[in-house]
């Protein structure tokens, strides 16, 4: 009756699906990787050429410069996201007139289409259009350009990330605070501790696997943006804003360098993981240390 | 003091929504004037709608297309994603199969990965390899379909397998005695129970293909175009014309809007994989 065949069955179709459009790439990448293939060449078919896409990329100012960025981008992006979102969170956990609105309200940009944050954040910046340039402009004399600042470009993208995704951070920490136990600080309170105190002794420890999870989220789908810079800076001026994803997509991709394209594809993905592990790794050991105390 | 601080936060809550809105509303608002109109210090009342610049775009020949595009394509998949995981999620729930831990980790890194690393070796092969004849998987609404199931699938799989290991065996059990078969038990036992958690997982997916965009700019070239590729052909190509663009992208978030109510609870837990309980 419940025979593994047909178990198997039910399951065929999924993983014929992830094996056609998740793995070949992956494997089909990692062969081109060691060819020499541009279709614009003399020569249009691949050849092997052993490392020398990777030795290319090793020393591709372009590229490093990118993944440089990338991380930035990411350490600025998920702090602020992190910071705010546990403020936000805790302030959810009080009551007050109207709350579920609020935070259905709060929830909204997580369902925006990326290309069409990117879209409405160009219209907010735009000089001569945008009510942001207007504004720094007439109130505090700055003049808003992000066309042409590359920190002003920078820090834009931050800032539309953060408005993109906050609101994943404060529902994941609100979450894991309302399950919290509440005898600890009931207990903490009867001792007389002081609010920094409950936060840095009782909160803190508690809520640390919720934190470490969604930095891990956020860090993981930050490093990989691509829609809405592409649509807000188009990865300038310069190259201010190319993260790495734009750098494949925009510096690789139209010169049709396959074997380096493939290279450099494959390298994103090992710094991917790499910067997660880092993180994970890091945040873990801490908790080790505290447990120990 | 308590009631005090009872209405500071509703202040607080205020100001937050007009920040999170703000954008948005922005958006709206260049949406529904004229070029003339928008001209010199930002106004943000709206006294009558612009409208050509939504009518310009519904009546574009090649939004229309890309309007029809991006909903076969979210609908195919967000169909074929549901029926898939729901088969998937059973026979993970349901039967011994040898390393099912394993199968259910692999297929939730696929979602993990970022897509840019692969649109090169899906560029290739969709122009090169998955080709018949004249036929080639590239720049059609099929290829799509297929390829959103990549970061779809995972989702819906994580979403369902809870749900459907919550339905009781010993009702599926008691169909089996009755002469039910596998498919009948599926679709007369499981459907029927799951049926919330498979509406969610549905939308979700659908939000989630029809918001997708470098693939299908990468994908595609003139036929299988959706509505993302459309709103970014705006900046590269007509530049300017920043009524329309904003009346295409209201157009893009309007499912957002009207969905956002299920946003709150599902969408983080699938997003976060259960990381966190939503």
């Amino acid at each position: 009756m419940r025979s593994q065949a047909t178990g198997w069955l039910l399951l065929a179709p999924t993983l014929l699906i992830l094996a056609v459009f998740g793995v070949l790439p992956f494997l089909y990448v990692l062969v081109v990787g060691f060819t020499s293939w541009n279709s614009f060449a003399l020569d249009p078919t691949p050849h092997f050429a052993g490392v020398e896409n990777y030795r290319r990329l090793v020393f591709d100012d372009q590229f490093l410069h990118s993944i440089w960025l990338t991380v930035k981008f990411g350490f600025w992006a998920v702090l602020s996201e992190v910071v705010l979102g546990y403020l936000l969170a805790q302030l959810l956990m009080r009551d007050f007139p109207l709350k579920g609105f609020f935070r259905t309200i709060h929830t909204l940009p997580l369902m925006v289409a990326p290309i069409a944050v990117g879209a409405t954040w160009r219209l907010l910046t735009v000089p001569g259009l945008g009510p942001l340039p207007y504004y720094f402009d007439h109130w505090f004399g700055i003049t808003l350009q992000i066309g042409r600042y590359p920190s002003q470009a920078f820090m834009t993208t931050v800032l539309m990330d953060v408005w993109h995704w906050t609101p994943l951070v404060t529902l994941t920490l609100l979450a894991a605070l309302s399950s919290m136990p509440k005898e600890p600080f009931e207990q903490g309170q009867i001792d007389g501790a002081s609010r920094f105190q409950i936060f840095w002794y009782i909160t803190l420890p508690l809520l640390r696997p919720a934190i470490l999870a969604t930095v891990f989220i956020r860090m993981m789908d930050a490093l990989r943006i691509v829609d809405e810079v592409w649509m807000l800076t188009g990865g300038g001026p310069g190259a201010a804003t190319r993260y790495i994803g734009l750098y494949i997509w925009r510096v690789v991709f139209p010169k049709t360098d396959y074997g380096f394209g493939s290279a450099a594809s494959l390298l994103t993905l090992y710094f991917t993981i790499v910067v997660c592990w880092l993180l994970y790794a890091g945040l873990m050991t801490r908790r080790g240390q505290d447990t120990q105390d | 003091m308590r009631e005090n601080g009872r209405w500071s936060q509703f202040v607080f809550w205020i100001a937050a929504s007009l920040v999170t809105l703000f954008p948005i509303y922005w958006m709206f608002v260049v949406s529904a004037k004229s070029r003339v109109e928008l001209f010199g210090a930002p106004n943000f009342i709206v006294t009558s709608i612009f409208w050509s610049n939504y009518t310009d775009t519904l009546t574009n020949p090649s939004f229309q297309l890309y309007m029809m595009n991006s909903l076969i394509v979210a609908t195919s998949n967000a169909l074929l994603v549901t029926a898939l995981a729901l088969l998937a999620c059973y026979a993970l729930s349901r039967y011994r199969l040898v390393g099912k831990e394993n199968i259910f980790f692999w297929t939730i890194t696929n979602r993990m990965a970022p897509p840019a690393v692969f649109l090169l070796p899906l560029f290739l092969l969709f122009t090169r390899a998955f080709a018949i004849g004249d036929w080639k998987l590239y720049d059609t609404r099929t290829g799509l379909i297929l390829l959103y199931c990549v970061f779809n699938l995972p989702f819906a799989i994580w979403t369902l397998r809870g749900i459907v290991e919550g339905i009781p065996k010993e009702l599926d059990e008691a169909a089996f005695v009755d002469g039910a078969n596998t498919w009948q038990v599926l679709t007369k036992v499981i459907l029927p129970l799951a049926r919330p958690g498979l509406a969610v997982t549905a939308i979700l997916t659908w939000v989630f293909a029809w918001n997708e965009y470098l693939f299908a700019a990468t994908l595609t070239s003139v036929h299988a175009r959706t509505i993302t590729t459309g709103l970014a052909e705006f900046v590269t190509v007509t530049g300017t014309n920043w009524g329309q663009m904003a009346a295409t992208a209201t157009l893009t978030l309007l499912p957002a809007l009207l969905l956002v109510g299920l946003a709150q609870r599902h969408i983080v837990h699938g997003l976060t994989f259960g990381a966190v309980k939503g």
